[in-house]
């Protein structure tokens, strides 16, 4: 089973000072006497996999491309599903060891973890549907394709709705950002199970069970601070009012998306709104809440998130995620 | 014929050499939760002859998220190869995805006799949108350490993506369950 609590991207946000700082002085390989490192440099390679795996997580999986689709649309199409889910993730994460309680801290991390593992599916989907997506890296890089897309790329090759980079706020913010964000993707990946491509219906099908739990821990805790002190339900109000100017690019198509879903391998997101609001009604209705009578976030010249037009709050996430990557393009973990 | 002698390409010796592979990768722990096997948890899918005679193993991640399926994927070949087997190739199977619903009968006895509530049956969902659950959760959690079934939800993740938080009313002790998917 899986008990790792930290996602990778914070794992290797968070070790840039170990890394260059270490704690244990690294081992002489020619030490007559040996040292306790020896069982970890032996030969057995399964030391090392724990949690640093390499290998293409699509192995055996059929990555045919369905007929009647380019492989650069689809690519594109899984890079839009994954960027969601690592943004998202690496975003949560920033609450591990910072949650209000302990319970919550693991929930989140959880939560990241869950959403980190669609991302690794999606992106590794998207490199072997459209390979020229993946940036070049120099040769002998060990760095898998799905790596490569995910620490590579510069914020305008990202194509994650502009919700899931926007700064956590608070604990408050921070539910009505994953309520807002699971409904849509709960509604979404329902769809996607019933897509041609069997790698993308293998995601969802397995999402859905996932984002499920998401959406509830979510649900039930916008209610509970809604019901809970005047200072809690000050907060929600004001989380949700900054971040419901970002709900309808959730919903909105891109041309992308339209072409995925009229060849039957994607889903066109603004057929799900109907059945998103009826969720978020409810929610609202149980807290006591009226809809925010916010307009959307505006497009920058027609441009939204999916086309690669981003908040300043996407490159300060790159640079944290990616820095360590970056520096080490030919490295080995 | 004894089965030594039975050409490992014939069908005979094909079912063979699968049930003696099968018999070795059933055997295999999982790496975080050693108390169960692979086969126990449901996590292995299928054991195979290839035309070539090698081995060929299929698992299942139990979450996307997962972490431990390359430390499967390498006990699985070790345990293989150290009984002769020396081409085994491990396959993801994403579809359909991983059910608690397919954790055995001894590997539900063997998690509560470790102290962790096994899952009831998993959600069964009529066609049409998954429903909002904003309610309190209904499920019957056993406590491990004292058999009550009066206990209450802490936090619906736990230590794992697969457990729950609880804990007893009646002896008070904290406890895991693994919830339902
Ligand atoms: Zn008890």
């Amino acid at each position: 089973m899986t008990t790792h609590e930290s996602p990778t991207p914070a794992v290797a946000t968070e070790s840039t000072g170990v890394a260059h700082h270490p704690s244990h002085p690294a081992p002489n390989p020619s030490d007559a006497h040996g040292s306790v490192y020896d069982a970890l440099l032996g030969g057995d390679p399964s030391h090392w996999a724990f949690g640093t795996d390499f290998e293409d997580p699509l192995a055996g999986v059929d990555t045919t491309i369905p007929q009647g689709v380019g492989g650069e649309d689809l690519g594109v199409y899984c890079l839009m599903l994954a960027d969601d889910a690592l943004i998202a993730s690496h975003r949560l994460s920033e609450w591990s060891s910072n949650a209000p309680d302990l319970e919550d801290d693991i929930a989140l991390s959880n939560i990241a973890l869950d959403l980190l593992g669609q991302a690794r599916l999606l992106l590794a989907r998207a490199a072997a549907a459209h390979p020229a997506l993946v940036p070049a890296l120099p040769a002998g890089s060990p760095v898998p394709p799905e790596d490569a897309l995910a620490f590579f790329r510069d914020d305008r090759a990202f194509r994650n709705v502009r919700l899931v980079e926007t700064p956590n706020g608070d604990f408050a913010q921070t539910v009505v950002k994953l309520l807002l964000f699971s409904t849509a993707r709960l509604a979404l990946l329902e769809r996607l199970r019933g897509s041609r491509d069997h790698v993308l219906a293998a995601v969802a099908a397995k999402g859905v069970k996932e984002v499920a739990y998401h959406r509830d821990y979510a649900a039930r805790w916008f209610v509970t601070l809604a019901g809970g002190t005047e200072e809690s339900r000050r907060r929600l109000v004001a989380g949700l009012d900054r971040m419901w100017p970002l709900r309808a690019e959730l919903t909105t198509a891109h041309a992308v998306e339209r072409r995925l879903a009229e060849a039957g391998v994607g889903v066109d997101p603004s057929t799900t709104e109907a059945e998103v609001d009826v969720v978020l009604d409810q929610v609202l209705a149980v807290a006591g809440l009226d809809r925010p009578e916010r307009s959307p976030m505006t497009a920058v010249d027609g441009r939204l998130g999916r086309d690669g037009m981003h908040t300043e709050a996407l490159s300060r996430i790159l640079g944290e995620m990616q820095v360590v990557a970056r520096a080490h393009p030919t490295g080995r973990w | 014929m004894p089965p030594a002698l039975l050409s490992p390409h014939s069908p005979a010796g094909v079912d063979a050499r699968r049930d003696a592979a099968y018999a070795v990768a059933r055997t295999v722990r999982d790496p975080e939760l050693p108390v169960l096997t692979l086969e126990d948890l449901g996590v292995l899918r299928d054991v195979t002859i290839d035309a070539d005679g090698g081995v060929s193993v299929a698992i299942t991640p139990t979450y996307s998220g997962c972490p431990a399926m390359a430390t499967m994927r390498d006990d699985l070949e070790r345990a293989l190869r150290e009984e002769g087997f020396d081409r085994v190739t491990v396959r993801v199977v994403l579809s359909p995805p991983w059910s608690t619903d397919w954790i055995t009968p001894a590997g539900r006895a063997a998690l509560a006799a470790y102290g962790i509530s096994p899952p009831g049956p998993a959600p069964r969902r009529a066609a049409g949108p998954v429903p909002l659950t904003l309610g309190p959760v209904h499920r019957v959690a056993r406590c491990p350490t004292c058999g009550s079934t009066r206990t209450s939800l802490t936090s619906e993740f736990g230590a794992t993506p697969c457990k729950a938080l609880y804990r007893c009313e009646r002896c008070l002790e904290p406890f895991e369950h693994v919830k339902e998917i």
